[in-house]
């Protein structure tokens, strides 16, 4: 009957719900709380906040594209920023020597991890949950207190804000104040640029697709199942590293109790992105609004005055089951096709 | 061990070694011996049980041994539902730590009526309090069951919500206040009963123990169980129902949860919502696999899961004996688990398998030349 009309893809349906979503929820916080929603600061604040998030989202996204899983991340970011405090404040290391442990952190991890699941055929679960538990057990073992780094060096970093022209406010004082993102926003900004660009143009990233759609199918089109797998956990895992430093880099302190929940915050990202968690559906940008909705409604939640902690937890893991329920739905239209 | 002999005697070493590597118990029992031996060695000490008296002069028995049978009961407790949810749905559920909380804080709840954190008596009686926490875990259980069977959603990703809001909801049912109990005849589920030197944990395992293995041995949920974890499909063609069986294995769980609870919540006589069972996820999910059961279902063996709960425990203890702090435990086990999982994995038994079959006609070959 309907010839002509071509039929929504499934990146497409899900992309358009987290759109809406993302959209909708900040006008409805706009309209009703106001305040910090109002001005554009409000906004870059939540992607000063969640930068690291963001990074590791992406990285986790692409893992879920091929059908896997990996809840490492946020052990990982734990890892990374807890020996980059010891070795900037402990053994008096430069800045550069500490991008080079959180890049040297993620590879292992990415290496270890991804021969498990792509070679040896392992539940990718298991090895991440693994994984997550070795690299909280290392942060305690690396240094078991909590402390600010003091470090020159990685200060000034810190501190260095961007300045975004013509998005400043007039404060009550009629003082002009400029709106200012961190250096980890670009960082997850150009990450995110790159990894659009490559999951949709590049050999690789339609390889990903593939595999994540079919693993049969993808084999018999010639596809290296094995080493593409392999390259997902790794790119995973260097970008947990990556988003480790990011993370380090907003919150200036070592301690074991970082990023707790983090693999948690980004699957649910992930998923609120659009990606579909058995595979070949998803989609970079989905993950960043994805970020930023999960944040979003975790704002709204505590303006509105439901500010102890325990609704954090409450909120974002009511928001991941909502969700959930959708994809399964949409995963059961699919089916019935 | 005494059996070694006999099978010696009787037939081909081969045949027997053959046997012995098929039985799934062969992996807890050797694991724990191997633990046994480098305790024997390390230090000997290790085995020594003392009998105490306590300041209340009942008497108690003291040791490392006894705290592997105290602690490992839970655990023992909470791997009888792993196991049933991993045969059924293939996936394991990480979110029992966190749904312990919440049993735990529901039994204060109801205990302290509303008589604020540090009731002078107690409100109810101690075992309607332990059944309304089975009520309250086992609709936690559905929760997680009818995600995983009705939405399909892969049974770790579902019980992450849990994983990250059960403490958070356990916090919220008390208002975040930290109740404590002053009755003393609560401390006696996860401790001592007066005048029995054993402590009680490892009672309450028995008797679920006995409960479950009378429910495999005269009800068909053992079977129904396998059925639906080895081909779901084909367990529905043959008029079972994969779905509502998944739930059961989910909802029992929770029941173990609630037990799991009420021992947890006793021996302190409070409760701490961010350390409580902290971690127990990976302990039960590591007895299921030290017990040679296949983490992606299907068949099970329920005493080689048990056995291996207190050979996790065991290990636990071992750990903390070298003093290996708390916090860094997660990074040992985690080296445990790579190491089962990774011997477990087909692949690596298939290179295993060819690898011996490599080696035996040369060691055959060579067994002549020595002839």
């Amino acid at each position: 009957m309907f010839g002509k009309k071509r039929s929504l893809t499934d990146t497409g349906l899900l992309l358009t719900i987290t759109v809406l979503t993302f959209v909708l929820m900040y006008v409805a916080a706009i309209i009703f709380l106001g305040q910090g929603f109002r001005t554009p600061q409000g906004f870059f604040n939540i992607l000063n906040a969640n930068a690291a998030l963001i990074i590791t989202a992406c990285g986790l996204s692409i893992v879920m594209i091929t059908g896997g899983i990996d809840i490492s991340v946020g052990g990982v970011v734990a890892l990374v920023s807890m020996c980059c405090a010891v070795y900037l404040d402990f053994k008096g290391g430069s800045v550069g020597g500490a991008i080079l442990i959180a890049l040297g952190i993620g590879v292992a991890f990415g290496l270890v991890q991804g021969f498990l699941v792509a070679y040896l055929d392992i539940q990718p679960f298991i090895v991440s949950l693994a994984g997550m538990f070795f690299a909280r057990g290392m942060t305690t073992i690396v240094n078991n207190k909590p402390f600010n780094v003091a470090h020159e060096g990685f200060r000034a970093l810190k501190d260095t804000h961007i300045v975004i022209p013509g998005l400043g406010v007039t404060n009550r004082k009629g003082m002009y104040i400029d709106a200012y993102v961190e250096i980890g926003v670009i960082v997850a900004l150009l990450i995110v640029l790159f990894l659009f660009i490559a999951l949709r143009w590049s050999r690789v990233g339609r390889n990903l697709y593939a595999v994540g759609g079919n693993n049969q199918s993808a084999l018999m089109l010639g596809i290296n199942v094995k080493r593409t797998k392999f390259v997902a956990y790794m790119t995973c895992s260097i970008l947990a590293g990556i988003g480790g430093f990011v993370y380090f880099l907003h919150i200036g302190s070592g301690s074991a109790s970082n990023a707790t929940g983090m693999e948690m915050d980004a699957i649910a990202s992930s998923i609120i992105g659009g990606t579909l968690l058995s595979g070949g559906v998803g989609n970079i940008v989905g993950t960043l609004l994805g970020v930023l909705s999960l944040n979003t409604i975790q704002n709204i939640v505590t303006s509105a005055g439901l500010d102890e902690a325990w609704w954090t937890g409450i909120t974002r893991a009511a928001m991941l089951c909502l969700f959930l329920i959708i994809q399964s739905i949409v995963l059961a239209r699919r089916n019935k096709k | 061990m005494a059996g070694q002999t006999k099978v010696k005697k009787a037939g081909s070493f081969s045949e027997f070694l053959g046997s012995i590597f098929r039985n799934q118990l062969v992996i807890p029992v050797m694991a724990l011996l191997i633990l046994a031996l480098f305790n024997l060695i390390a230090d000997p000490s290790f085995f020594k049980i003392t009998f105490n008296t306590t300041s209340s002069g009942e008497p108690v028995l003291l040791g490392n041994l006894i705290t592997i049978l105290d602690y490992g009961s839970e655990l023992a407790i909470l791997a009888i539902g792993m196991t049933l949810v991993t045969a059924a749905s293939g996936g394991q559920d990480i979110s029992v730590g966190a749904t312990i909380t919440i049993a735990g804080s529901v039994i204060l709840r109801v205990l302290c009526g509303n008589a604020g954190s540090r009731p002078e008596e107690l409100a109810t009686p101690i075992i309607v309090a332990f059944l309304v926490a089975c009520v309250v875990s086992m609709i936690v259980g559905a929760f997680n069951g009818v995600l995983v069977a009705y939405f399909k959603i892969q049974p770790m990703v579902a019980t992450l919500i849990l994983f990250t809001a059960g403490r958070s909801i356990a916090a919220w049912i008390n208002n975040n206040e930290l109740p404590i109990i002053s009755e003393p005849s609560f401390g006696y589920f996860g401790n001592y009963i007066p005048g029995n030197p054993i402590p009680t944990p490892f009672f309450i395992a028995l008797a679920c123990v006995i409960v479950m293995m009378l429910v495999l041995k005269f009800t068909n949920l053992g079977l129904y169980t396998q059925a639906v974890g080895i081909n779901e499909k084909s367990s529905r063609l043959n008029g079972l129902n994969p779905t509502f069986i998944k739930l059961l294995s989910f909802i029992i769980l929770g029941l173990c949860v609630a037990v799991a609870g009420l021992i947890k919540v006793s021996r302190l006589s409070t409760i701490n919502y961010s350390v409580v069972a902290k971690d127990i996820e990976m302990d039960a999910i590591l007895a299921v696999a030290l017990g040679g059961n296949a983490l992606s279902g299907g068949k099970f063996n329920m005493t080689a899961s048990i056995l291996g709960a207190y050979v996790i425990q065991f290990l636990t203890t071992t750990l903390y004996k070298f003093r290996v702090p708390a916090d860094a435990l997660p990074a040992y086990k985690a080296i445990v688990v790579i190491a089962l999982v990774v011997l477990s994995a087909p692949v690596v038994r298939t290179w295993i398998a060819d690898m011996w079959k490599k080696i035996k006609p040369k060691a055959k070959a060579s067994v002549k030349e020595g002839e």
